[in-house]
């Protein structure tokens, strides 16, 4: 079995070192000195996991040879580069997008024939260097079907990334799922980056619980208009997610901390983009998607 | 006649020096900064920038030694307004006592201590630059008139208002001056917090339309709440809003709550934007989007105690 994961931020970090337990995996970075790094040290794992995998790295798909599975996990900002080299390129390998928001896999699809699957993680980690990553939270992977996939593929694929050490789930149809965080992400992503708490017991309770709230119904209208059936409560994963007993950070907050581009378009853009598309009024995420372009503003 | 400056901040101290320029004026600071008490004490507190002023006063961190003043002028962040009129309360039992603090709720805090209120609103500005010395950045009107609910007499208004204007610090009496009040609370909620959420100057703000349209709404949400308790503004802020980012005039200001944000100091926010949605529960005026700033950066404070 021959895995690429293209990308190899944090997610994609934790996807390549596990899968190289159980199969032979490439990673495709975008600096050469972050694959150097990785073919001289192999990448190590943190935190609720503890070794070192051995991968080949490279910055050119070439070098990489063939693969069965081609994981893209880039953060969003970097897709339409990453899908443009990706053109041509893995005959015979199932795509599988892990993005947030919406619309990865509209810009992947006209790149290639390549059987698609659709993917949304809850899993988390902090990138400690190019060669280290901390695995932080042991949430799934959903996976699903997209354009010439079953259910039984994606299976395949959550049983196969199960066997690496990881959580993993199939859905025949992942849009329930991949809303549920959408809205959930839109939601405490934005407020995240834009008061500095990380996603702990403010989100849930006073002036700023009442806040969420009102994005979480926003974001379940939207939902509705679009016909999507919710998997899960988002109110509800958020109050779960306060109540792990520790703070996690989420990353547009790690970004707007560090000054980086963050996702708030794949993120709350898609959102906003689609209640517009729909006719519901989303007042308040409008109003945070303003705020977070706003900040990046300030020091981009 | 006597006037104790209560909160020698640098509105304050615009008032106190200026003030402590006229003849028959005796005027008194209290403040909790030693240092700064303490150096107007030696040396007199003194003004640069708009005016150079020296002006000779008695500065004091213990508010009973304040003595019976004819005249409280309220200077202090909002959220000590409360603290500092209760501990001073005793000079003022024969006295009214005027507002030229930011924000909502002033007024209210100050007549749970004193019997006569003076509603005020304030432009000039400043900052303090060391101990007894303070920056005067920008002149501007002071409009004085009755808080209703407990009203100073339109007499004693008028004195203020003209010991002011000789001072230097030119202001008006009027019958109701919640229109200039809420002109610069709406002006103040719609931007100050802007740019301390995104960390983009005044100017910065107004110039992405996404942004300004955000301003907008906010601002008419403030104007829907005004309405709603038949006040009329004195001038549209909108108006304001845009003058004010026009490069030779603010372009470059960063809002006073992004300077707090920065040094994590704790805001005003509790009385702009959480003054018009309290204002707007009462009078049954839906506020959504001043509600949401207001949690954001409440959020923001609570991010610094962790």
């Amino acid at each position: 079995m021959n895995v690429v994961v293209a990308g190899a931020g944090t997610i994609g970090s934790l996807y390549a070192a596990h899968l190289a337990q159980v199969a032979d995996v490439g990673v495709l970075t975008r600096r050469d000195e972050h694959a150097r790094t990785l073919n001289e040290h192999g990448l190590r794992v943190s935190g609720r996991a503890d070794f070192t995998a051995r991968v080949h790295a490279s910055t050119d798909p070439d070098e990489l040879g063939g693969a069965d599975l081609v994981i893209v996990a880039c953060k969003g900002g970097d897709l339409e580069l990453l899908a443009a080299q990706l053109a041509g390129r893995f005959a015979g390998a199932t795509l599988m997008t892990v993005q947030n928001g919406l619309g990865a896999e509209e810009v992947v699809a006209p790149r290639g024939d390549w059987p698609l699957l659709s993917a949304v993680t809850f899993m988390s980690g902090t990138r400690r260097a190019d060669d280290h990553v901390e695995y932080v939270l042991d949430t799934a992977t959903w996976i699903g079907p997209f354009r010439d996939t079953s259910a039984a593929d994606a299976e395949a694929v959550a049983a196969l990334i199960r066997s690496s050490g990881l959580r993993a789930e199939a859905f025949p149809d992942l849009r329930p799922a991949q809303w549920s965080k959408l809205i959930f992400n839109a939601t405490v992503n934005t407020v995240a980056a834009l008061t500095g708490l990380p996603h702990d017991f403010h989100f849930a309770e006073g002036m700023l619980g009442e806040l969420v709230h009102g994005l979480v119904d926003e974001g379940k209208a939207v939902a509705a208009a679009a016909g999507v059936e919710l998997s899960e409560d988002p109110w509800e994963m958020n109050v779960h997610a306060t109540r792990r007993g520790h703070a996690h950070y989420p990353s547009m907050l790690e970004d707007v901390s560090a000054h980086r581009p963050t996702e708030i378009e794949l993120i709350a853009g898609s959102l906003v983009r689609e209640a517009e598309r729909r006719g519901v009024a989303v007042p308040l995420h409008t109003t945070l998607y303003r705020l977070v372009k706003a900040k990046e503003a300030s020091y981009s | 006649m006597r006037v104790a400056i209560i909160g020698c901040g640098a509105v304050g101290s615009l008032f106190a020096a200026n003030l402590a320029r006229l003849d028959d004026v005796e005027v008194w600071a209290y403040d909790a900064y030693g240092a700064h008490v303490d150096a107007i004490n030696a040396h007199g507190l003194r003004l640069s920038g708009a005016g150079e002023v020296v002006g000779r006063l008695r500065a004091t961190a213990v508010p009973g030694e304040l003595p019976p003043c004819d005249f409280g002028i309220v200077a202090t962040k909002a959220m000590h307004t409360s603290s500092a009129i209760a501990a001073a309360a005793h000079a003022f039992a024969d006295g009214c006592v005027a507002t030229v603090q930011n924000g909502l709720g002033n007024e209210e805090a100050i007549a749970e201590h004193v019997a006569r209120v003076i509603r005020g609103t304030t432009f000039p500005a400043g900052r303090l630059l060391a101990p007894g010395h303070v920056q005067w950045d920008v002149k501007g009107d002071t409009t004085f008139g009755p808080f209703e609910p407990k009203p100073a007499p339109h007499a004693e208004v008028e004195r203020l208002a003209d010991a002011c204007t000789r001072a230097g610090m030119p202001a008006k009496a009027v019958a109701d001056a919640r229109g200039p009040q809420w002109r610069k609370v709406i002006f103040n909620a719609a931007t100050n917090p802007i740019g301390a959420l995104t960390g983009l100057t005044h100017g910065r703000v107004c110039e992405r339309p996404d942004l300004r349209a955000l301003v907008s709404g906010l601002v008419d949400e403030g104007k829907a709440v005004a309405a709603a308790q038949g006040i009329g503004l004195d001038a549209d802020p909108e108006e304001l809003i845009d003058h004010a980012a026009k490069p030779e005039v603010a372009y470059d200001h960063k809002a006073s709550m992004l300077q707090d944000v920065e040094a994590r100091r704790t805001t005003e926010i509790d009385y702009l934007n959480g003054g018009i949605v309290r204002f707007g529960r009462e009078h049954e005026v839906p506020t959504p989007l001043n509600q949401a700033i207001w949690a954001l950066v409440k959020g923001v404070e609570q991010s610094w105690t962790k």
